[in-house]
């Protein structure tokens, strides 16, 4: 007989009158690495929420090691030996890393805190899965990626035995998810069992032994991986076939719509130059990407040239206009679009609705706004036109909350919003972080039909695969500075790492 | 469409909900209270608490309506800056300074026509709470100075300050207070009077009602209020988005300033032997806002609902001295229903899980 440490049967969970979870039953053995695969909604956070304690499901039983067992609340889970990531950090900003990493679990002596071991297990868990990571640092200082390795961290101090990984490498550069990879792999064998929660195929066919598929909140079945293609995967998860390289025709580009010139932005704290006497252009019908690693100036960059940051030399040019100095509202009103890198931060209004969410860019405008008054059934009209242009799905329409909406469809929204105000030039930052191959698709497509439509589109990705499919000419950035300036058709994704890692190909090659 | 549309009016109901068991929580606590104060005398003394206004018949309830005027106004004040996400917890010295401008106009501008007389003091009102709320605006928006900081030094500077002017310009020694203000600057009755016969009413609570309505509207209609929520809820986005939060942290503390000088205006300026008194103390009218803002939810209409309860249940806490308790307990009861009024989210948790079970009950039947 099989050893499951997770049995979870016939889960069934509602919100009001919509089913995220409808009849779910998912088996987890003992030592392997279990992917759950879905779209955005399909119901896979709520399915893991469940499991972690943080929703009560209306049906359904969760047994461990075969007993039955109720988690009521997250705390249950962590005595049960269940730890999670979840997709969006549940860290404190203020705290340092090694703080952050055991809260909820600090050693104390005569009610004073006891560090030094914390310290001596966390920094010896650091090395052991090369996490190079600054006990010292503050969360707010340190990039996603490291602050995701925290929440790692944090799980393996204490002493977990069920992973659950919600999409955990939608942050990472690709050598950082290859030893996250290791790392799981490792994991497995020292007898841990992983839940992994993704989009990603590749990553499924890489680490995972069995998959379960979700659809619309329903189980579509379990898999072996190693008998299945990617694309029976794909056609499980979205219930048609999928293409995985985007179409794209030749464009020639016309003339130069965004042209950044010796653009310095210095750090506050340290004085170092983050952006660093950076310049380039780029042209109308062109999809320029910026690549590297997370932290290498590419956020700071796209703030400088949006105007959420100040900059401290250069220029910045569109069509022919400076507008270095201009308002944030001036320059969106130029043409300037933005799908900012960290959504809820500035991507949407989280207490607002859907429809409100929708009208924050030109919600001032004379189509929303007569004489100081909002047009309501004008909103009304133009938030079910995006909804249904845009497949944002949610539990109540134009009306629900933005906070309880799914995180691929919270994008959808900030994209559609962006999107439809017909920009000059859209900047893009991690626009399908998190989002599965339909949605990334549709994306890809709607940047496509930007570049066709003859705008200019500047792109900044963390994943070779979207910068090598996606765009016409490659920037790549390394410590503040554009190290390389290529086409995708003349370099290989081996070259762009080498590029990325600070290591150019002019060593390698001359 | 019609399902999105009840599951708003459910939230509403919800919040009332959860505000009225507050309240239902806190009368019970006061019942305790009387228990160990009289408890001979405990049922008459809750009864009399409940009847508040309602035992001298229209004159009790004009009563009521005359003491929630000035509250229903630092209630707004409070509630505004709230949606942006301000604490202003200045309210008593913007109410303070707004109220002896308006005693200054009342008594020195005679030669104004007594039709217009009053309106400039409560513009002048206005302009006072309105300076009065700059401050702590500005100074949040420019050097990110705590406004809860900024506005509690106020409250003390308008008091000195106010005291100060009061003896220098419109002192009546005897009474260690404000003297008289002419007759053309009292509220007009509009044949209130006529409605509560020897009642202290005047159009008062009817200009408080109409900025409840222009509250309501501001927020929940315009672009401005739009905007003023955004940079409550999330200062990221809405800088993201453009918006001048700099200018709307100052403009919401104006605003919420003007609210609370026209409630010192509005007490006042009227017949009813109301006047500034020369203390040393910080005008209570500050702190009830805060008070009816937090059990309104920062909705205007509950503001103006709480404000009406917390005057109801006041006059009867004075008459609570008929059956020799203190009238002090009154505002223990009170802040314990505020008190409760801060577990809003657990009483709302309670109704939720309340009305599912029922609902579950009522489709497996």
């Amino acid at each position: 007989m099989e050893q499951y440490v997770i049995e979870m049967e016939h889960i069934t969970k509602e919100f009001g009158s919509f089913k995220a979870n409808d009849d779910i039953t998912l088996k987890l053995k003992k030592g392997e690495i279990h992917a759950l695969l879905g779209e955005n909604g399909a119901g896979k956070s709520t399915l893991m929420s469940v499991l972690f304690g943080l929703y009560q499901p209306e049906q359904g039983t969760i047994r461990m090691n075969g007993k039955p067992v109720t988690i009521n609340n997250p705390n249950d889970a962590n005595a049960l030996g269940i730890g999670m990531v979840h997709q969006h950090f549940k860290l404190v900003h203020n705290f340092t890393v090694l703080e952050s990493i055991v809260l909820g679990h600090e050693s104390v002596k005569h009610r004073f805190l006891k560090m030094d071991e914390a310290r001596k297990k966390v920094v010896e868990l650091s090395e052991r899965y090369k996490f190079k990571i600054d006990p010292d640092a503050l969360i707010s200082d340190i990039t996603v990626g490291m602050q995701q390795r925290v929440e790692i961290l944090k799980m393996l101090y204490c002493d977990n035995d069920v992973l659950i990984f919600d999409e955990p490498t939608a942050v990472l550069t690709p050598q950082e998810i290859d030893e996250l990879m290791k790392v799981m792999k490792q994991l497995v064998s020292e007898g841990k069992s992983i839940l992994f929660i993704t989009h990603k195929l590749a990553e499924i066919k890489a680490v995972a032994d069995r998959c379960t598929v979700l659809r619309k909140g329903r189980c579509i079945g379990t898999i072996d991986v190693a008998g299945a293609s990617k694309e029976e995967m794909s056609e499980m998860m979205v219930g048609r076939k999928v293409d995985f390289v985007v179409e794209k025709k030749e464009m020639k580009p016309l003339g130069t719509a965004l042209s950044v010139r010796d653009m310095t932005i210095r750090s506050k704290r340290t004085g170092k130059n983050v952006v660093d006497h950076v310049s380039f252009e780029v042209k109308k019908g062109e999809i320029v990407c910026i690549a590297g690693i997370d932290g290498n100036g590419q956020s700071e960059l796209v703030y400088g040239i949006t105007g959420l940051m100040g900059i401290d030399e250069g220029q910045v040019f569109l069509n022919g206009k400076d507008i270095t100095k201009e308002s944030i509202r001036r320059k969106c009103l130029d043409g300037v679009a933005h799908i900012p890198e960290d959504r809820h931060k500035h991507g949407m209004v989280l207490d607002y609705t859907l429809k409100e969410n929708l009208i924050l860019q030109n919600y001032y405008t004379p189509q929303f706004d007569k004489h100081g008054f909002l047009r309501f059934d004008e909103i009304d009209k133009y938030a079910e036109k995006l909804i249904e242009r845009y497949d944002i799905r949610s539990a109540h329409g134009a009306e629900s909350i933005a906070r309880g909406m799914s995180g691929g469809n919270q994008q959808k929204a900030v994209i559609a919003r962006e999107l439809d105000r017909n920009p000059e030039i859209v900047i893009a930052v991690q626009p399908v972080r998190g989002l599965d191959v339909g949605a990334i698709e549709y994306i890809h497509r709607q940047i496509i039909a930007q570049r066709d439509a003859g705008k200019a589109v500047l792109l900044v990705s963390f994943e070779l695969d979207e910068v090598m499919n996606v765009s016409d000419r490659i920037l790549v950035m390394y410590e503040g500075k554009i190290v390389a300036d290529v086409k995708p058709e003349d370099v290989t994704i081996q070259e762009l790492g080498l590029y990325m890692a600070g290591t150019g190909k002019g060593d390698a090659a001359c | 469409m019609l399902k999105q549309k009840n599951k708003k009016g459910n939230e509403g109901v919800e919040s009332f909900l959860s505000s009225v068991l507050a309240v239902a929580a806190g009368l019970l606590f006061g019942l305790f209270i009387l228990l160990i104060t009289n408890s001979n005398e405990m049922f008459s003394g809750f009864l009399t608490i409940l009847q508040g206004g309602f035992v001298d018949g229209m004159s009790g309830i004009s009563q009521t309506l005359y003491l929630a005027t000035p509250i229903v106004m630092t209630g707004l004040s409070v509630g505004f800056a709230w949606k942006t996400g301000l604490f202003n917890i200045g309210a008593s010295g913007q109410f303070t300074v707004g109220a002896y401008v308006a005693v200054l106009i009342g008594v020195k501008c005679t030669g104004l026509p007594g039709s217009i007389h009053w309106l400039i003091a409560i513009l002048g009102a206005a302009a006072a709470g309105a300076l009065w709320g700059l401050v702590p605006g500005f100074l949040k928006a420019v050097a990110n100075v705590n406004e809860v900081i900024s506005s509690i030094m106020m409250n003390y500077i308008g008091l000195y300050l106010t005291n100060l002017l009061i003896t220098k310009t419109v002192y009546d020694q005897t009474g260690n207070q404000s003297v008289s203000v002419a007759k053309t600057a009292y509220l007009p009755k509009a044949g209130l009077d006529k409605l509560f016969p020897e009642a202290n009413l005047n159009i008062g609570i009817l200009i408080a009602v109409l900025f409840v309505v222009g509250m309501y509207i501001l927020i929940n209609k315009t672009a401005f209020g739009y905007e003023l929520k955004a940079c409550g809820k999330n200062p990221d986005a809405s800088r993201y988005a453009g918006i001048n939060a700099r200018k709307n942290i100052i403009l919401s503390m104006v605003i919420a300033g003007a609210l609370s000088g026209v409630g010192g205006a509005l007490l006042y300026l009227s017949d009813f032997g109301k006047h500034m008194q020369v203390l040393d103390v910080i005008a209570s009218q500050g702190f009830s806002g805060i008070s009816v803002a937090l059990l309104g939810l920062s909705n205007p209409f509950g503001i103006l609902l709480a404000s009406l309860f917390i005057a109801h249940i006041t006059i009867g806490g004075y008459n609570l001295q008929l059956l020799s308790f203190t009238p002090e307990l009154i505002d223990i009861i009170i802040s314990a229903i505020i008190y409760f009024g801060a577990f809003s989210l657990l009483f709302k948790t309670f109704i939720r899980r309340w009305t599912k079970k029922s609902k579950r009950e009522e489709t497996a039947s």
